[in-house]
């Protein structure tokens, strides 16, 4: 496996990682209140939406390398 | 006589030596860590209620550090394209990034144990357990008590302590951690809608004093296994980032005499970067939100 196919893997667990943490801070603020937590909801939520675009670009732009 | 095979991989297996190489060594990395999670797992399922050292990690700092990593995974690949697109000054600047995030972590780490060895909790001789900070006077300095036990009160004849115990940690709704008695819970319902908490410190008698331990391995076998696992991590970044550094300032002459060779190289640290960073991908969320 080249570090093109094991990055591809890391920035989809780092997706995962970050929609969990929102999905944390969202939890949290539901049920504690406290406005740090609905901070972390939105910044993991972000941070899933700017992997994803990253991911796109990188899997555009390593086209021509091989996963092997 | 030339070692075949370290740019140009070999027909029956599609790979180069070194790839080769660094998988099997992730194969026994993936052994030993996977062994630490499951040694996790077993003891916090067998922990007894109350003793799981819950909520006291600092998530924003670890949050912090997290997307210090995912970056520099991010300009580790970025090193390696450029050097496939024979581009050697990008390399070396992504690298730069590369290892400052690596030491960025470490130096973040850093200052998150010395704030884990200056932090502590007391078990009382009545049941109440609070957490908090230890401060003393040095000639009439006022200093951060590190690394204070039970032994050191005996040890140094400390009748008493200014302990400045924290706001009641509630890691759930309505679990706290320590465990609050009947009175404590009592109170924090009580004043649940107005912040009355001002961090004074108290005086606590060293009588009545049962335990007191900073937040370092021998408190609690959660932060046993935090240590553990989270220093033997440091460890793999700090070699990881002295295998980069050594790419960065001792790559161009390997660029000039064979660039192949290098851009290998580059895959290869990359790809033991990327584990590393994965291994904390795992316990970021293990250890200090779940």
């Amino acid at each position: 496996m080249s570090l093109k196919a094991f990055h591809i893997i890391f920035v989809a667990v780092s997706v995962l990682l970050s929609l969990g943490l929102a999905a944390w801070g969202f939890h949290r603020f539901l049920t504690l209140g406290k406005s740090i937590h609905l901070l972390f909801g939105i910044g993991g939520l972000l941070a899933a939406a700017g992997l994803l675009v990253y991911g796109r670009y990188f899997l555009k732009k390593l086209k021509n390398i091989s996963y092997l | 006589m030339d070692i075949p095979f370290t740019t140009k991989a070999r027909p029956d297996t599609g790979l180069y030596n070194a790839k080769l190489g660094i998988w099997l060594f992730l194969a026994s990395e993936v052994m030993l860590f996977g062994a630490f999670f499951s040694a996790y797992i077993l003891l916090r399922v067998g922990a007894d209620p109350g003793a799981w050292a819950h909520g006291l990690m600092n998530v924003p700092i670890g949050t912090f550090n997290t997307f210090v990593l995912i970056l520099s995974s991010v300009t580790v690949v970025m090193a390696w394209a450029a050097l496939k697109a024979h581009n050697y000054s990008l390399y070396r600047n992504c690298m730069v990034i590369t290892i400052a995030c690596a030491l960025g972590f470490l130096v973040v780490k850093s200052f998150e144990y010395a704030e884990k060895f200056r932090h502590y909790e007391v078990w009382m001789k009545d049941g109440r357990r609070m957490t908090g900070h230890i401060d003393y006077e040095d000639g009439g300095v006022k200093k951060h008590a590190y690394l204070w036990s039970t032994k050191t009160l005996s040890k140094k004849k400390i009748e008493s302590i200014a302990f400045t115990p924290d706001a009641p940690n509630e890691w759930a709704t309505g679990q706290y951690y320590p465990p609050l008695t009947k009175e404590q819970l009592e109170h924090v319902k009580k004043h649940a809608d107005s912040d009355t908490h001002h961090h004074e410190p108290i005086a606590i008698k060293s009588a009545d004093i049962q335990r007191l331990s900073a937040f370092v391995p021998a408190h609690s076998t959660f932060f046993a296994i935090y240590f553990t696992m989270t220093a033997l991590h440091g460890l793999h970044v700090l070699g990881g980032a002295i295998v980069l550094s050594f790419f960065l300032f001792r790559g161009h002459k390997m660029w000039k005499a064979d660039p192949d060779r290098l851009t290998n190289r580059i895959e290869v640290g990359g790809l033991f970067w990327h584990f590393v960073d994965l291994v904390w991908i795992f316990l970021f969320p293990v250890m200090y939100i779940l």
